[in-house]
C-alpha cells in the first residue's frame, strides 16, 4: 500500500525542513480581495466553538447560499496556534473563536482581513476589533446560579466582594479550569489592578469554594443542593431546561449589576483570514451569522446575548441596558496565563 | 562469534535505522528553530522562571512515582501470571493488559466523577499507572516465561531459598525488560496532559499547554517543550546505563521442559488479592463508569451510524499508521538488539526523545513541518500518520528489540556460518524471529493510535471523525450520555489488538529450546 512511500516522504520531510530552517519561508502575498461567484463554493472554517453548537447554524447558512463549509473544530487557542503556526499557507478561510483572546492573537500575528465598515457597524464598538479585524457574534454574561431551596433571594450577593462573606463559607462552586471564570478574574485583574485582584482571590480562597470540573456541573451541583450558589455563564441553566423541563429544574439566576466585574461579558466571534482566497463567501458567513436569522440562532437555541440586527434577547433573560455590564476593553483580557498564575499561587487552580 | 561484542552495522540495516532516527527527530528540529528564532536570551528568561523549575520539580515527583509504581505493580502482573498455578492465566494475563485500552483522559475522567476527592497528587498517580504498568509488565512477563529454569532448581538444589532465588537470580535477568518498561512509563507521563489536567495536579505540560490555549504562544511553548526533550535525553541515558550489557542476548536457550509452579498457598492468595485488586482498580472502575454515563439517558436512541463511522475511520488510521511505523522501526529495533554500538544505541535512543512531548507539540511540529514542505498532503492521512508515528515509534521499536531478545542469536550464527550473508540472515533469520514482536508492535501502535487524541484533532482530514475524536467532541459541551457509546466502543474495539499484544508478547515466547516451536 502507501506504506514505502510514506517512508520516503518523512525522509524527504527532514531534509526538506532543514531547507526552510535556512531559506525562511516566502511570504507571497495572496491578493485578497479575488471575487469569486459564491454559490457553490467551500470555505474552510476553523472554529473554536464546538460543533455541536455551531453545526446547526452552518447548516441553515449552506441551505441558503449554496457554500458548503469545511468545519475544524478545536479549542480555541489551539486552533489560534494553529493559524499562527501556518502563516499564510493556511487553508483557512474564516476563523470562529469562543473567545476574543484567540481572536486577537491571531490579529496580532497579522494573518486577519479588515473587515468592511458595513459589518462592523452592525456590532457595538465594545464587542469589535479596534482595527477592524474581529467581529463578535454573541456574548455570554457571568452569573450566580442559585438554588432557591437553600438561600434567600435578599440573602443573595449584590457584589461578587460579598461572596467573600462567611456566610457563604464552603457553599459556593466554581470551575478553576474553564476559561470563562479565568476571564473573569483576568477581568477582575484588569478593572481593579493586580493587588486587588489577588486580595479579592485570597478571600474567596479562603471562604472554601468547592471546585467542579466544569461549569455544568456547578450548575448540576447548585441544582441538587450540593452547594449553594455557583459562579456559571448565563445560559447553563437555560440549557438543562432545555434538557430536562422546567419542573426538573430548581436552581435560578441571579446578576450582578451596575458594573459589577462579576457579570463580565465576554463574546464569541469571527475574523476573515488575510490569506483566504474565497472573501466573498466566508464575507457572505459573516453576514449570515450577523444577520436575523444567525442572531436569533444564537438567541433562541442556545441563549446566548445577541449582538446585531436588532435580535432580542430569549426571554428569560434581562436586556444588558438593564445589567450595565462592567465597561472593558476586550483585547485587555488576553493576558489569561498571567491569571493562571495568579490562580495557582493563590492555589485555586490546582491541588 | 560477534555475539555480544560491539559490531559494525551494516549499511542496508544503518542507512534506513538513520532516516527513522532523522524522522523521529522532526519534532525535536521544530523546536530548537522556533526556540531560538529570537534568540538565546530569549530562551533563557522563558525557562529561567521560578515557575518552570516549581513545575519541573512536580514533574520529576509524578514522573518517578508512577515509574515505581508501574514497575511494582508491572512485575507482581508479570509474577503472578508466569509463576502461580492460577486457572486460566491467559485470560488473567489479557485482562491485566487491558487498560492499554482506555485512554487516559478517559480512565482520569471516570474516576472523578465516582471519586471527586480524589483530584490532585494521588488520583493522577492511580490513573496513570493504571495506563502505564502494562509496558513493564508485558516485557517482564515475556522475559520470565523464557528464562531458563534449570538455573533456578539448581539455585534451589544448593539450598537457596525461593526469596533468594527471586531477588539473586530471576530479578537480575528480567533487570532489562524492567528498566525498559519503565523507561517508556517515564516518557509517557512527563507528556501527560489528560490526565494531569483532569485531576487538577499541575505539571510541566500545562505550562505548555497554556502557552498554546491561554498565550496563543507557539514559540514560547517550543521553548518550554525543549525542557522535555533534554529531559528524555537524561532518562534515556539513565535507562541505557540501568539495563547494561549483561542479558542483552541470550546465547543458549535452555531447556524446554514443563515448569515447576513453585508458588505456595499463601503466595496463591497473595496472587488471587493483587490480580482482583489489579483489575478492579485498572480496569473496573472506568468501565463501571462508562456503562454508568450510558445508562444516564435511556430514552435517547445511540446514533449507530455515526458510531459505524467512527469505527472505520478509527480503524484505518490505526491500520496505516501501524503499518507506517513498523517499516520505520524494524531497522531500529534490528540495529539495537543484533548489532549493539555506540551508533545503534545513538539511533534507538533518538526514536525515544519524542515520546516526552504532548501531542499538541508534535501535531504544531508536523503542521510547521508539513504546510511548507508537504502541501499536497496537509491536513490528510499521510500527515496525520506521520504525527502518530512520531509519538508511537519507541512503543514498536522496544517491542521488536525485545522480542528479537528473547530469541537466541545462535540461530544466527549457525546461518552465517552455512555461508548465509548478512543482509540474507537479517531477511531469512532475524526478521522471522522477529515476527511475534512485529505483531505486538503493530497491535500496539494500532491501539493507540486508534486512542489517540490531540495529534489527531489537529491533523485529522477534514470532516473525519474517530471514536477519539467523537468522546471530545460531546464531553466538551457535558454531553455524557452521548460520550457514552462511544467509549465503550472504543474500548472495546481496542480491546482486540491489546489481546493481540498480549498473546505475541508472552504467549508466544517460545519455552526454551528450538526457536519458532510454542511454549
Amino acid at each position: 500500500m502507501k506504506c514505502p512511500r510514506i517512508v520516503r516522504f518523512a525522509g524527504l520531510a527532514m531534509a526538506g525542513s532543514l531547507l526552510v530552517v535556512a531559506c525562511g519561508n516566502d511570504n507571497a502575498e495572496p491578493s485578497a480581495q479575488t471575487t469569486k461567484p459564491t454559490a457553490g463554493a467551500t470555505i474552510t472554517v476553523y472554529s473554536g466553538r464546538s460543533e455541536k453548537l455551531i453545526a446547526p447554524v452552518l447548516a441553515d447558512f449552506t441551505a441558503k447560499t449554496g457554500i458548503e463549509v469545511d468545519l475544524r473544530a478545536g479549542d480555541s487557542g489551539e486552533m489560534a496556534a494553529l493559524l499562527v503556526t501556518e502563516g499564510d499557507a493556511s487553508p483557512a478561510d474564516l476563523f470562529f473563536s469562543q473567545d476574543a483572546g484567540a481572536l486577537g492573537a491571531v490579529e496580532s500575528a497579522e494573518l486577519l482581513a479588515t473587515l468592511p465598515q458595513e459589518t462592523l457597524d452592525m456590532v457595538d464598538p465594545a464587542y469589535r476589533s479596534q482595527d477592524g479585524r474581529w467581529v463578535a457574534t454573541s456574548g455570554r454574561m457571568r452569573v450566580l446560579v442559585y438554588n432557591p431551596g437553600l438561600t434567600s433571594e435578599a440573602d443573595l450577593p449584590a457584589s461578587v466582594d460579598d461572596l467573600l462573606d462567611a456566610k457563604w463559607k464552603g457553599r459556593i462552586g466554581f470551575a478553576p479550569t474553564n476559561a470563562s471564570w479565568q476571564s473573569f478574574v483576568t477581568a477582575l485583574r484588569v478593572l481593579r489592578g493586580e493587588d486587588a485582584a489577588r486580595a479579592w482571590l485570597e478571600g474567596f480562597a479562603a471562604n472554601d469554594p468547592i471546585a467542579y470540573e466544569k461549569n455544568g456541573v456547578v450548575r448540576d451541583a447548585v441544582n441538587s443542593g450540593e452547594v449553594a450558589v455557583g459562579l456559571v455563564n448565563h445560559y447553563y441553566l437555560y440549557e438543562k431546561i432545555l434538557a430536562e423541563g422546567q419542573d426538573a429544574v430548581k436552581a435560578k439566576n441571579h446578576y450582578f449589576r451596575n458594573g459589577d466585574p462579576g457579570s463580565l461579558v465576554n463574546v464569541a466571534g469571527v475574523g476573515i483570514l488575510r490569506s483566504s482566497k474565497n472573501v466573498a463567501a466566508a464575507q457572505a458567513l459573516v453576514d449570515y451569522l450577523l444577520s436575523k436569522d444567525g442572531q436569533t440562532y444564537f438567541a433562541e437555541k442556545i441563549f446566548e446575548y445577541p449582538v446585531a440586527s436588532g435580535v432580542a434577547q430569549y426571554d428569560e433573560l434581562p436586556s444588558l441596558a438593564d445589567i450595565a455590564p462592567p465597561s472593558i476593553d476586550l483585547s485587555d483580557l488576553s493576558s489569561i496565563e498571567a491569571t493562571q498564575e495568579l490562580l495557582s499561587d493563590v492555589g485555586l487552580l490546582t491541588k | 562469534m560477534n555475539v555480544g561484542r560491539r559490531v559494525r552495522v551494516p549499511a542496508p540495516l544503518a542507512l534506513p535505522a538513520v532516516a527513522a532516527a532523522v524522522i523521529a527527530l522532526i519534532p525535536a528540529f521544530y523546536l530548537a528553530t522556533q526556540a531560538f528564532a529570537r534568540g538565546a536570551g530569549n530562551v533563557w528568561d522563558e525557562i529561567f522562571q521560578s515557575r518552570t523549575w516549581d513545575l519541573i520539580v512536580r514533574s520529576t515527583w509524578l514522573t518517578a512515582v508512577v515509574t515505581a509504581a508501574s514497575i511494582v505493580v508491572g512485575t507482581v502482573g508479570a509474577w503472578v501470571t508466569t509463576r502461580v498455578a492460577l486457572p486460566g492465566r491467559a485470560v488473567l494475563l489479557v485482562l491485566f493488559a487491558l487498560p492499554l485500552a482506555i485512554p487516559s483522559y478517559l480512565s482520569a475522567f471516570a474516576w472523578i466523577s465516582w471519586q471527586p476527592g480524589l483530584e490532585g497528587f494521588w488520583g493522577a498517580v492511580i490513573v496513570l499507572t493504571c495506563a502505564c504498568y502494562p509496558y513493564v509488565m508485558l516485557p517482564v512477563a515475556a522475559a520470565l516465561r523464557g528464562l531458563d529454569s534449570t538455573q533456578e532448581d539448581v539455585a534451589r538444589s544448593l539450598g537457596r531459598t525461593q526469596r533468594q532465588v527471586m531477588w539473586g537470580l530471576v530479578l537480575p535477568q528480567v533487570r532489562p525488560s524492567i528498566t525498559a518498561g519503565g523507561l517508556l512509563v517515564a516518557l509517557y507521563v512527563l507528556s501527560d496532559f489528560g490526565a494531569v489536567a483532569a485531576m487538577r495536579y499541575e505539571t510541566f505540560t500545562w505550562v505548555i499547554y497554556g502557552a498554546y490555549r491561554a498565550g496563543f504562544n507557539p514559540s514560547r511553548a517550543a521553548i518550554l517543550s525543549l525542557v522535555l526533550v533534554a529531559a528524555a535525553l537524561i532518562l534515556v541515558t539513565l535507562e541505557s546505563r540501568a539495563r547494561g550489557r549483561a542479558g542483552a542476548v541470550r546465547i543458549g536457550s535452555g531447556v524446554g521442559r514443563n515448569r515447576r509452579n513453585t508458588a505456595s498457598p499463601r503466595a496463591v492468595v497473595g496472587a488471587v488479592v493483587a490480580s482482583l485488586s489489579i483489575i478492579g482498580v485498572g480496569l473496573g472502575v472506568p468501565v463501571v463508569s462508562v456503562i454508568s454515563w450510558l445508562g444516564r439517558e435511556t430514552q435517547r436512541s445511540v446514533p449507530w451510524a455515526d458510531v459505524r463511522g467512527a469505527i472505520l475511520d478509527s480503524f484505518l488510521i490505526g491500520l496505516l499508521t501501524a503499518i507506517a511505523t513498523i517499516l520505520v522501526a524494524l531497522p531500529v529495533g534490528i540495529a539495537a538488539s543484533r548489532y549493539r554500538s555506540r551508533f545503534s544505541s545513538a539511533v534507538e535512543r533518538s526514536t525515544y526523545v519524542t515520546h516526552a512531548l504532548p501531542g499538541i507539540v508534535i501535531a504544531i511540529s508536523v503542521v510547521y513541518a508539513g504546510i511548507r514542505l508537504l502541501r499536497p498532503w496537509y491536513q490528510k492521512l499521510p500527515l496525520l500518520v506521520l504525527g502518530q508515528l512520531l509519538i508511537f515509534l519507541p512503543l514498536a521499536v522496544a517491542a521488536i528489540r525485545n522480542s528479537i531478545e528473547q530469541s537466541s542469536a545462535r540461530i544466527e550464527e549457525a546461518a552465517k556460518s552455512l555461508g548465509a550473508g548478512t543482509m540474507a540472515t537479517i531477511r531469512r533469520v532475524t526478521v522471522p524471529l522477529a515476527l511475534p514482536g512485529i505483531g505486538a508492535a503493530a497491535a500496539l501502535t494500532m491501539l493507540n493510535a486508534m486512542k489517540e487524541l490531540p495529534t489527531t484533532l489537529l491533523l485529522r482530514p477534514t470532516g473525519w471523525e474517530t471514536l477519539a475524536t467523537s468522546i471530545w467532541k460531546y464531553s466538551t459541551v457535558s454531553d455524557y450520555s452521548a460520550v457514552g457509546p462511544y467509549a465503550l466502543t472504543l474500548m472495546i474495539v481496542t480491546a482486540v489488538p491489546t489481546a493481540i499484544v498480549t498473546s505475541l508478547t508472552v504467549l508466544r515466547v517460545s519455552r526454551p529450546s528450538s526457536a519458532g516451536r510454542q511454549g
